[in-house]
Order: C-alpha cells, then structure tokens, then sequence
C-alpha cells in the first residue's frame, strides 16, 4: 500500500486514539487545578482537591467499602474460577460443552437484567439489600471473566508436566499446588486483578444491590454528579484511574519478576 | 472404598461445582423466578398478589409510552454500533498490519480503558462538552462564540458517551481478527493484479467480518443495556429502556412489572446474541481474551 494511504490511515489512528484519551487526561488535568470551580481555565497546580476528598468521610468509607468488596469478590470468583477450568481443561466429560456456556452465561445476560433478576429473587426470599447481596452479584459476573483468563492459560500448560509429577507419586493436591498452580500463576494474577478491577468499577448493578447508606466508589461519583461536577470528582476519577491502572501494571511486572526468577 | 476409576470420573464434578452451584442459584433460578414473577400481579396496597395474570406484559407490550423508549433504545444502540466500526476499524487495522514500533504501546493503550471505570470515561465528557468546558472555552477564547453552547443533555451526547465506552471493544475484537489473517493471501491477490483496495476489499474484509460481528455485537448489547449513560449525559428525555426498568424496580417499587421489562429486554438482545451464535459462534467473542 501507497504511503499515502499509510498517512492517512495513521492519521486517522491518532484522531481516535485522542477521542479515546483526552477526555480522560482532562479529568487528571483538572484535578490539579487550583481554581474554585474545577473548570477551564486552569489557574494554577494545586493538591487541595485530594487533601479535600482525604478529609471527606463519605468517600473515604466509599474506599473501603469499594476496596473490600474488589477483594473478596476477586478472592472467591478467581478461586471458584481456577477449580472450575482445571475440570473443563484437564478433563472429559459429557455435556462440557453446554457447562461452559453456561458458566459464561453472566457475561451474555445484560446486567441490568441479572441485577434485577437476583435483586428480586433474594428479596423474595427475604434476603434484602446488604453488602452480601453486592458480594453474591459482583461474585457472579466477574466469573467469567476470570474462567475465560485462567483457561486461556491452563490450555497452553502442557499437560506432560502434571502427569510427569504424577508418575513419579505426587497425588492430586501436590500436582495442583507444585506444578499446576505455579505455572498458572500469572493467570490467575490476571484473573484475581481482573476480578478486582470490574467489582471496583461497576455501578449498574451495584445501584440495584446496594443498601441504604453504603456506597462505593462509583456510586458515590455517581450521587456527587447529581449536583454538579466538581474538582472533588475529577480528584477522586484520578485517584480511581490511578488504582485501577497502576495496581495492575504493578501486578504484571511482580508477575513477570515472579516468572523470571523461578526460571532461572 | 471408591475405585480410581470412579474417584477420576467424580473429580471434574467436584471441581466445577462451587462455580455451577454458584451460577444455578445466582443467575438461572433468579431468571427463571422473574419470568414467574412477571406474571403476578402488584396490587393497590403495595403487595403482590400470586397468580397468572398478563397484565405487565400487556401494559409493556402495547403501552406506546414503553414501545417508543424501546424503539428509541434500540435506534440508539444501532447509531453507536454503526459509529463504533466506522471509528474503529482503522485502527485496528493499522494496528495489526502497518510496521510501526509503536504497535506494543498501542496496543497497551487499547487495553487502558477497561482499567478505567465506564463512570469515571462517562463524566470526563462533562469536563469537555460542558458550559465551561473545554470545548466552550476554547470557542469562547477564539472568538467564535459570544456565550458557551449547551452541548450536554441530549442524544447525541448519550450517543458520544457510548461511543467513548465501547470502541475499545470495537478495535479490540477487529483487531484480533485482522491480525488472524494470513498475509501471504493478500500478497497473492496482490501478485494476481489486484490493487491494494481490492485486495483489501476481496480478501481481508470479508475475512475481518467475523471481529466485526463479535465488536459490533458487544456495542449493540452493552448500550441498549444501559442506564448510567442517559442519567449521566442525557436530558429527562433521553431515557432509555433500561432506566424504565430501573425507575419500576427502585423509584416504583413494583418488582413484577419491572420483572416483564427486563425479561422484554433479555428475550429482544438474547434473540441477537442467538441469531449472533448461529451464523458467528461466540467462541470469537472469547478470542479478545488470548
């Protein structure tokens, strides 16, 4: 192809990439600024707006009820995760087929209607709103999320090595946690922070589960949006943006160090 | 005792089923509960009376007030998808084909936004479109304007929002598809005395269709499904159907007519995803996931 075309085709490439970014690089920008308003212009570099959401009782409880929710969603759905993809990978059964679609099934189901659906089925039950229930829901659609990473991964472990281990008299469980699960490691890494990240970020189906009084992160930007956008908002989007990208960056380099020095 | 034999074929069960139990209790028997649900009736007190009654499903499916929402929804949805692949292919494919050292960096790029929450990328536009905005200030500065636009508030910024959430998906799944491709059938068609457009146009696109179609499903279902957008970006008018769906369970309270819009919203988007599986098959939905 021409280099013409090439140009072109780049050019149109970095208009989208700025489509994609500038909004987002604008939030970061603003929560420096040091004017009132938090708008254009900017007046000058200033941290009072973090300083402000550190002294903000709403949104630090929002942190923490944000901050455990992600964990313990992403410690039971990688876990449930992990055990279910070693029995689709590692074994034959009849009707795997229709198994796997069906563990996918939260992801093809509009969480609007999963939300509604166990809302309604829990409260008919007389389980009503509360932090389980968030748990339970969160549990649920990042599932698959987590199946998809961890069996991605678990195909491309050669099978050899586990039956090798077994050969030479390790049971099972000793297969699992001294050959499997090490050479899994990264995926499920992924898959934990992947977990993390999805239950950190949701909102719709978070505003259906969640109980009167708690918030999260997201439903706690979501309820100061009702007034207007403020610095605090675009200070607690970065603080946000900053958790969810630079945690798993981190993550996947400890992985990659993890990796390097365990085969050396 | 249990034989080896039997203990190995009891294993897989063993091992899937804290994730089925999971999934039984948490998704199908809920689901299933709604579809009963949707039959009852709430009545004038505020309770529920059990029955088999039609009375949701005849106000959702003949009350025009719901079909416009859900017409409107689905235009919507469509516009997005449409502008998600006009935006995205491109990029995508100057990203799987063109030599470029930076294809690492932006293909890291393209994965940052699911890392950052659809809230957060939502609002951003408000920082952008708003009355003292980016945008209107930079008029303003120019002199092209006298007072700021109001550009928030209205469907095409519901659309934009969209639009902003979901190419990612977009770029990523055509890319994957693009990249799949083997190069020498270009080369081939090249040496056959095509021009680079038709090569292109006889041999990758057609190719690249099945990332289209996997890209193009996700922006169709994740925005008709949406009620943060409107609330966020749109006017009072620019409700879509799932905020009814919200406004009958939250605000109303009446859970069995909530139950029959929501079923009304998984039987219209299931019937894509099915025709989707049929001539696609999902498993190129999960290729993005390698």
């Amino acid at each position: 192809m021409g280099s013409v075309s090439w140009n072109l085709l780049r050019a149109y490439t970095i208009f989208v990439y700025l489509f994609m970014f500038t909004p987002i690089a604008v939030v970061v920008l603003l929560a420096f600024n040091s004017s009132q308003f938090g708008a254009f212009p900017m007046e000058g570099f200033s941290f009072r707006w973090f300083v402000a959401l550190w002294e903000n009782d709403a949104i630090v409880r929002a942190f923490q009820v944000s901050l455990l929710l992600g964990t313990l969603t992403a410690l039971i759905s990688t876990t449930l995760g992990v055990l279910a993809s070693l029995a689709l990978i590692r074994y034959d059964f009849p009707g795997k087929q229709s198994l796997t679609t069906l563990l996918i099934a939260p992801i093809l189901v509009p969480e609007v209607v999963l939300a509604v659906a166990l809302l309604l089925f829990l409260g008919w039950l007389e389980l009503h709103k509360s932090f389980t229930m968030l748990l339970l829901g969160h549990v649920i659609f990042t599932l698959p999320f987590v199946l998809l990473v961890v069996q991605a991964r678990l195909v491309g472990i050669k099978r050899e090595y586990e039956e090798a281990a077994q050969s030479l008299g390790a049971n099972p469980f000793q297969t699992f946690f001294q050959i499997t699960l090490p050479l899994l490691l990264p995926a499920v890494v992924a898959g934990f922070l992947f977990a993390f990240t999805i239950s950190f970020d949701d909102i719709t189906g978070t505003l259906f589960w969640k109980p009167g009084g708690i918030e999260t992160v997201p439903t706690q930007i979501f309820a100061m949006l009702r007034h207007s956008i403020s610095p605090e908002i675009n200070a607690l989007g970065t603080v946000m943006i900053i958790m969810t990208v630079a945690l798993p960056l981190l993550g996947v380099a400890i992985a990659r160090r993890l990796a390097s020095s365990s085969s050396t | 005792m249990a034989t080896q034999a039997e203990r190995e074929s009891i294993r897989p069960w063993l091992l899937l089923s804290p994730a089925l139990i999971s999934v039984t209790l948490l998704l199908v028997i809920p689901v299933i509960f709604i579809v009963v649900y949707s039959f009852w009736l709430r009545t004038a007190v505020g309770s529920e009376q059990v029955g088999f009654y039609m009375d949701n499903w005849v106000e959702v499916l003949t009350d025009p007030f719901y079909r416009d929402i859900l017409f409107s929804t689905l235009r919507i949805a469509a516009i997005t998808t449409i502008v998600c692949a006009l935006m995205g292919y491109v990029p995508a494919y100057f990203i799987a084909r063109s030599q470029t050292r930076y294809k690492a960096l932006l293909l890291i790029l393209l994965i940052l936004p699911f890392w950052i929450s659809y809230i957060i990328r939502t609002m951003s536009w408000i920082n952008i479109l708003g009355v003292s905005g980016a945008l209107n200030s930079v008029l303003l500065g120019i002199g092209v304007i006298d007072s700021p636009l109001q550009m928030l508030y209205n469907e095409p910024s519901v659309i934009l929002g969209l639009v902003h959430f979901l190419l990612p998906f977009m770029i990523l799944n055509v890319y994957v598809s693009v990249e799949g491709i083997d190069e020498n059938l270009t080369d081939a068609a090249r040496s056959l005395g095509a021009t680079a457009w038709q090569s292109f146009r006889e041999v990758t696109l057609p190719l690249s269709l099945p990332g289209l179609a996997a890209g193009g499903l996700l922006c169709f279902v994740l925005s008709a499904g949406t009620y943060i957008t409107p609330l966020v970006l749109g006017g009072p008018q620019d409700k879509m159907f799932a905020n009814l769906v919200f406004d009958a369970i939250i605000t109303q309270l009446n859970w069995p007519l909530g139950s029959a819009m929501s079923l009304v919203l998984l039987i219209v988007l299931g019937a894509l995803v099915t025709v989707y599986n049929r001539f696609v098959g999902i498993g190129q939905l999960a290729k993005s996931f390698k």
